[in-house]
């Protein structure tokens, strides 16, 4: 397993440095610059900004030197928020990012999973109905759309919750926010653990358990859970790197500090220093929780440890 | 023992209780202040949203009223030569950084070079080249410091010496580019004086905390030489860009000011929190650029029949909803320095079909019609608003005999187009910094020749006429009020008369304020600074 693991740190590394490289391309060749605004900047203003963050030098000089600084881990200085360096920035915001994200993953999977367990025992009965509907609701209305209508309703009308901004400690401003996150990802996993444990209680073997006459509780929580949660953990790693990258609209509505509001801005101010840093965080983010989920999923399926 | 005890949980329980009624007590002030700062350093920063912040915690040597007219800030008084070269300031006895370090006529002289050393990069920089050899400074022509008109007499009166005369000087003062930084901190800490860790204040406010993306927040300055008038204790200016979701926070209650909301909405404000919602004309100018280096647009019964095509009457109420008033000139109504009758053109006052029949007839003289229609790209930032007007205007070219394809991109795009001349007809926005004629006018003058390119600057569609920058350049050296404002009016009436830009609607300005919040006067400049607010509830 750990050699497994080992192999698997290493090949990421190659991988990361083609991203970082495409990316830092990518980025110089779209059209518009950092200090492209509404008002033309004086030449000798334009050329020393563009001397202080190098820009003023061949692209290919650029790469070197961003590349350089990575590798002592300086992620480089933002060109428009002044004053703050990109780990700074990302030191600041990522915290609420995570903090938003692993809230809203537990829930949903907690939920996703017991949603979807229910579900598949009640196949075809009511409750099973009320379900499909719920995670209907949560997966076609678009994040977006989600946030307005609950901060709308539970914050304008009801005045239940705050409706937006961010108070440490107060897990009343998480209410909103989380539940327009995990919504989507409780549905989609509870439709995944519903059609997988129908298929698991239909198995020979559940069919064997019963014939010698174990309950139903014991053949559910020795025999069905393990087999059936396969598909669901080789869905939490996307689910929670969907979480992670997928907050901006929750971030933005609901007006809180987190890093996804600040991908987008820079990336519409060219902003490559956060552009890059936060592409090159979620990078590693989606690269650590494959291995994870790859790491469970050969614990549940001894079969893949030997591939 | 037993008594002891009830004794301490009494005074505790007392002495918990009246910090919490302290705490309840203090005023604390929720604003909707849009973007996040990209700076807290006044030579930084370049926004309405950070102007809110900045301005609450530096003050000038002249600030703003209510009103957002100067009236004396740091300097408590000022003399001006006969020539109206030579500004004298006289700094407070009480002025001082928060730290207790008197602010003095060295912090000024500093500031004001630092703004202009090229190293500061600052973007706005320019708004303070009527001080004695400031441009030069800035350009790097002149590079010992001390040559700028900047002086410190003794510790408390500062001498600015100016290039000529200039009307709006004072106003230009108002300007965070004039405000003082803390010599002593800045020499210190180098850019990271604006850390909350060492920031300092000599405005009403002081900055306590920055959550970037979330919020600033600051408190009362108690050492503020006009603290006793300031009324809110705390002040939180809310980062949110997202228009509809900051009005659904003000209907909850969180937020008792909104510096913009959704045009859209504007109608539902009125029916359900009349009165609440505050839209003002603002010193702003929304118009298209004619990109003049390209045929057929540098033929001026083109940009004419463009120009008096344009319905202008339903942009603001219909297409925009919230009542912009039509542009047909170049100054916006109420700037400062200039004639009382605006420019207003004869097609202004003819009927829209008469309009059109006109516009048809000179784009048929210009070869295009029915027939042989122009086509025509119309580039735009993304924005729903901008889409609207486009696609309104794009319709109303239609019968005149042009096919407009829209175009739009975002910000950085957008402009990066407009500045190397890639685009035919474009659209733009000027929000003035200064309340003058001068500063529109600007954006028609002609480009300058810098290291064998030219340099148009923002004038994005190559505007030039000779008579029309020789007026500026007249006006610039004027000290008569009157005769520099006709000066301008007729460099105004040139530019208008051919047509060098399309001026399409004057801005306003969209708060929403609390009834409980008093001492919100709407002004030309949107600007409110904290310090003449109160909230009564």
């Amino acid at each position: 397993m750990l050699s497994y693991a080992f192999r698997r740190v290493l090949s990421a590394i190659p991988i990361a440095l083609i991203a970082v490289t495409v990316c830092f391309f990518i980025l110089r060749l779209a059209p518009g610059g950092p200090f492209d605004g509404e008002r033309a900047l004086p030449p000798n203003v334009l050329a020393n900004l563009r001397a202080h963050y190098n820009l003023d030098q061949p692209l290919i000089n650029q790469y070197f030197i961003y590349i350089w600084r990575l590798l002592h881990g300086d992620l480089g200085p933002s060109m428009v928020v002044e004053g703050f360096s990109v780990s700074r920035l990302i030191a600041i915001g990522f915290p609420f990012t995570l903090t938003l994200a692993l809230t809203a993953f537990v829930i949903a999977t907690a939920i996703g999973v017991l949603a979807g367990m229910f579900a598949a025992v009640n196949q075809n009965k009511w409750p099973d109905y009320v379900l499909v509907l719920l995670v209907m609701v949560g997966v076609i209305i678009p994040n977006f759309l989600m946030a307005a209508l609950l901060q709308l309703w539970f914050g304008v009308y009801l005045g239940w919750f705050p409706a937006g901004g961010w108070v440490t400690g107060s897990w009343m401003h998480l209410v909103l926010p989380v539940t327009v996150l995990a919504w989507p990802h409780a549905g989609r996993i509870s439709r995944l653990m519903r059609g997988s444990m129908i298929e698991v209680l239909g198995s020979n073997y559940v069919r064997t358990a019963r014939a010698k006459g174990l309950g139903e509780r014991i053949v559910m929580a020795r025999h069905a859970i393990k087999p059936a949660l396969i598909p669901v953990v080789s869905y939490l790693g996307p689910g929670l790197s969907y979480l992670l990258t997928g907050s901006l609209a929750v971030e933005q509505v609901f007006g809180l500090p987190g890093i996804g509001k600040y991908f987008v801005t820079a990336a519409l101010n060219r902003d490559y220093g956060i552009v890059l840093g936060t592409t090159i965080l979620y990078m590693f983010i989606i690269l650590a929780l494959n291995l994870i989920v790859d790491l469970v999923y050969a614990w549940l399926d001894p079969k893949v440890r030997y591939r | 023992m037993k008594i002891t005890t009830a004794l301490k949980a009494v005074t505790t329980a007392g002495a918990f209780a009246l910090m919490m009624s302290t705490a309840a007590s203090a005023v604390t002030l929720q604003m909707h202040n849009g973007g996040d700062p990209g700076s807290l350093d006044p030579h930084k920063v370049s926004g309405d949203w950070e102007n809110r912040v900045v301005g609450d915690y530096i003050e000038g040597l002249v600030t703003e009223d209510a009103e957002a007219k100067p009236i004396p800030g740091q300097a408590e008084s000022w003399e001006i030569s006969e020539d109206g070269t030579v500004y004298t300031f006289h700094l407070r006895d009480e002025a001082m950084w928060t730290d207790g370090t008197p602010v003095t006529a060295g912090d000024f002289v500093f500031a004001f070079q630092r703004l202009m050393d090229p190293a500061t990069a600052s973007d706005y920089a320019y708004l303070q080249y009527p001080i004695k050899n400031a441009a030069a400074i800035n350009s790097g022509e002149i590079t010992d410091f001390d040559q700028l008109g900047v002086k410190a007499i003794d510790d408390k009166t500062l001498e600015i010496t100016l290039e000529a005369a200039t009307p709006f000087f004072l106003d230009a003062l108002t300007h965070y580019t004039a405000y003082p930084v803390p010599k002593h901190l800045v020499e210190e800490y180098g850019d990271a004086w604006t850390e909350v860790e060492h920031i300092v204040a000599n405005g009403p406010y002081k900055i306590v905390e920055w959550l970037p993306g979330s919020y600033v927040r600051s408190e009362k300055n108690e050492d503020y030489y006009a603290a006793d008038s300031v009324q809110i204790d705390e002040v939180y200016y809310h980062v949110l860009e997202d228009q509809a979701a900051a009005l659904n926070r003000y209907r909850a209650g969180e937020f008792d000011i909104l510096t913009d909301f959704p045009a859209d909405q504007y109608s539902w404000m009125e029916e359900n929190i009349p009165g609440e919602a505050h839209v003002e004309p603002f010193l702003g100018v929304y118009y298209y650029v004619i990109n003049q280096e390209k045929a057929p647009f540098d033929d001026v019964r083109v940009r004419e029949a463009l120009s008096i095509s344009i319905l202008r009457d339903v942009i603001g109420p219909d297409i925009l909803g919230t009542g912009e008033l039509p542009a047909y000139g170049w100054v916006p109504p109420g700037t400062g320095n200039y004639v009382e009758n605006a420019y207003h053109p004869e097609w202004a006052d003819m009927s829209y079909e008469e309009r059109v029949a006109k516009a048809t007839e000179l784009m048929t003289e210009a070869g295009y019609g029915p027939e042989n229609p122009l086509d025509l790209q119309l580039r735009y930032n993304t924005n729903d608003n901008h889409q609207r007007i486009a696609v309104a205007i794009a319709a109303m070219w239609e019968p005149i005999g042009v096919k407009v394809e829209l175009f739009n991109s975002e910000v950085a795009v957008h402009y990066d187009a407009l500045r190397a001349g890639d685009f035919q007809v474009g659209r733009a926005g000027w929000l003035l910094d200064y309340n003058d004629p001068s500063n529109t006018l600007d954006l028609l003058k002609t480009g300058v020749e810098q290291e064998g390119t030219m340099n148009w600057g923002n004038n994005y569609g190559r505007y030039s006429n000779e008579e029309f920058d020789a007026l500026l350049a007249q006006a610039s050296s004027e000290q008569d009020l009157v005769a520099r404002g006709q000066m301008l009016a007729d460099a105004e009436k040139i530019a208008m008369d051919e047509f060098g830009a399309i001026p399409i609607y004057w801005y306003v300005s969209k708060n929403v304020v609390k009834p409980y919040i008093t001492g919100f006067e709407d002004n030309a400049k949107d600007i409110h600074r904290t310090r003449w607010l109160t909230k009564s509830e």
